[in-house]
């Protein structure tokens, strides 16, 4: 314990502790605080981009996340579109059918009705031609009737025969 | 790297004064040969571990004569006749108060490491039985010794490699060159001595804590080059340090750490007087102490077991033959060495560890329940 007294020296204590203090004062103000300071603006700017990388992956994802959806409507709006578009095609198709079908009944009834109505008028005038050849052959017969009775009948048969091929 | 040329350096010292040794046989334990007795050596160590005012790099014997090689230091004294400088050189390497140097009116001897000022009308020292001069003073010693020249080093090495550090990190982001070496070293004390051990207010201690850590490692690592700092070894500069620590942590200490100091609550209130005196002892005394001896105690230690290995070559010559001893002294050392690299790191380590945990117990915040 003496011996550690003795060596210790009151004046190079002194020296130290002011050397030192001056040493920590200069070390501090020109190199700890700026390389600090340095480090620090580092570390930082290096958390900074790797939340920025990390921030751009996630929106990255949200984009494509968002793409394959606006994707995936638009197929789906196409597959409604198609189908749509099939089902008026079809509606369109029968409705033409059925129309056309309505319209071509229409024709031939009319066309019936017609025809119907012609045979009638046709029936009609034969009738009368009938009438008025009757009329005639009549009217012949008589006056020949009273002329001679042979003649008379060949008249009718002739008549008769005309009367055929009309 | 360092260990290595370190160890050569120490090889070509061992061989160098083994071989004059060998050389000088008749002439042992002789004033002016060189030191190869046992007493010489610890002498020699003895003197090496204590601080000295001029940087002494080896010896060399020619003619019988001893020619120390080395450079003077300045001296500055103040004494009783106020301020007087001069170089060491003027003792002339005298170390037991013979050379009397005057300067500014006083007379001044420099005894076992100590300068001591003369009584107005003494013209040589005397001293008691204690070694104690008795007629002479001793002067306010401001001197650029041994240390306080490491020291003043050390503190420019830091301030031209940190501050060059600094500077780059102006230009660019990422240091190029040394500062490469140096960054993960400031990220280690940042992160791994300062941030755990204080929390979250780490920043405001972390310059005093890296200023610490650097201090300490490079000196120890200077006190292992061939060159005889031994700076962190000095009771005076370990003393200085833990005080720093003890200071800012009493100023930085909150109430919650005074308050468990003084009235540890959980405790029975009989008991909460004799734990305040425990931890205030613990404090104010114990802590700093510990510092400064740890530190003081393992670097001295270190320098005296290598000193000692090395002296291996010399003193068991008779028993081994200078070839043996020389051997067995160089793989000793060597291997002494590389485990004293491992303790320059380690008390730098834990000087500025504890230091941090003793400003992070000062500083914490009570925990909410």
């Amino acid at each position: 314990m003496e011996q550690l007294l003795d060596n210790f020296s009151l004046d190079l204590f002194v020296k130290q502790t002011i050397l030192f203090l001056v040493l920590i004062f200069l070390m501090v103000k020109f190199a700890w605080k700026p390389i600090l300071n340095a480090l620090n603006d580092r570390e930082e700017g290096i958390k900074d981009a790797l939340d920025a990388a990390e921030n751009a992956k996630l929106e990255m994802q949200n984009l494509q996340a968002d793409n394959n959806k606006l994707l995936q409507e638009a197929r789906a709006e196409r597959e409604t579109m198609m189908k749509d578009a099939r089902e008026i095609k079809a509606k369109m198709i029968a409705d033409a059918k059925e129309e056309a079908q309505a319209e071509a009944n229409k024709t031939i009834a009319n066309a019936q009705a017609t025809i119907i109505s012609e045979k009638k008028a046709a029936i009609a005038d034969i009738k009368a031609q009938v009438a008025n050849l009757s009329v005639e052959i009549a009217e012949k017969v008589v006056k020949q009737e009273l002329s001679n009775k042979d003649k008379q009948l060949d008249l009718v048969a002739t008549m008769l025969n005309d009367a055929k091929l009309n | 790297m360092k260990a290595v040329l370190k160890t050569i350096a120490y090889l070509s010292l061992i061989l160098l004064v083994s071989f004059s040794a060998s050389a000088k046989d008749e002439a042992k334990g002789e004033k002016g040969d060189p030191v190869n007795t046992s007493e010489e050596i610890n002498d020699y160590i003895l003197h090496h571990v204590k601080d000295s005012h001029d940087f002494h790099l080896f010896d060399y014997f020619s003619d019988g004569e001893k020619h120390a090689v080395g450079f003077p230091l300045p001296v500055m004294l103040w004494g009783e006749n106020g301020f007087s400088a001069f170089m060491s050189s003027a003792f002339h390497h005298d170390d037991e108060g013979t050379v009397v140097v005057e300067k500014g009116g006083s007379n001044f001897v420099k005894y076992h490491g100590k300068i001591y000022e003369l009584n107005a009308n003494a013209t040589t020292v005397s001293f008691d039985e204690e070694k104690h001069p008795t007629n002479a003073s001793a002067p306010f010693d401001l001197s650029i010794t041994k240390s306080v020249f490491g020291i003043i080093l050390i503190g420019l090495l830091m301030l031209l490699w940190f501050g060059g550090l600094a500077r780059q990190y102006k230009k660019k982001a990422v240091p190029t060159g040394f500062g490469r070496i140096l960054e993960p070293l400031v990220l280690y004390v940042r992160d791994e001595i300062a941030k755990p051990n204080i929390g979250p207010k780490y920043r405001k201690f972390t310059g005093y804590l890296m200023t610490v850590f650097f201090f300490i490692w490079i000196l120890n690592l200077m006190g292992l080059t061939p060159f005889g700092f031994n700076v962190t070894g000095q009771l005076a500069v370990t003393a200085a340090l833990a005080l720093i620590t003890l200071v800012v942590y009493l100023f930085s200490s909150n109430r919650h750490f005074w308050s468990h100091q003084l009235w540890m609550p959980g405790v029975p209130y009989i008991l909460r007087p004799l734990l305040a005196v425990i931890e205030l002892a613990g404090t104010l005394i114990i802590k700093p102490f510990s510092l400064m001896v740890r530190l003081f105690a393992n670097i001295t230690a270190g320098h005296i077991v290598v000193m000692s290995l090395i002296a291996i070559g010399m003193t068991m010559q008779d028993q081994m033959s200078v070839v043996g001893s020389t051997i067995l002294s160089f793989l000793l050392s060597l291997f002494i060495t590389l485990i004293e690299v491992l303790v320059a790191f380690l008390q730098a380590y834990i000087f500025t560890m504890l230091s941090a945990l003793f400003i992070g117990m000062a500083v914490e915040e009570p925990e909410h329940h």
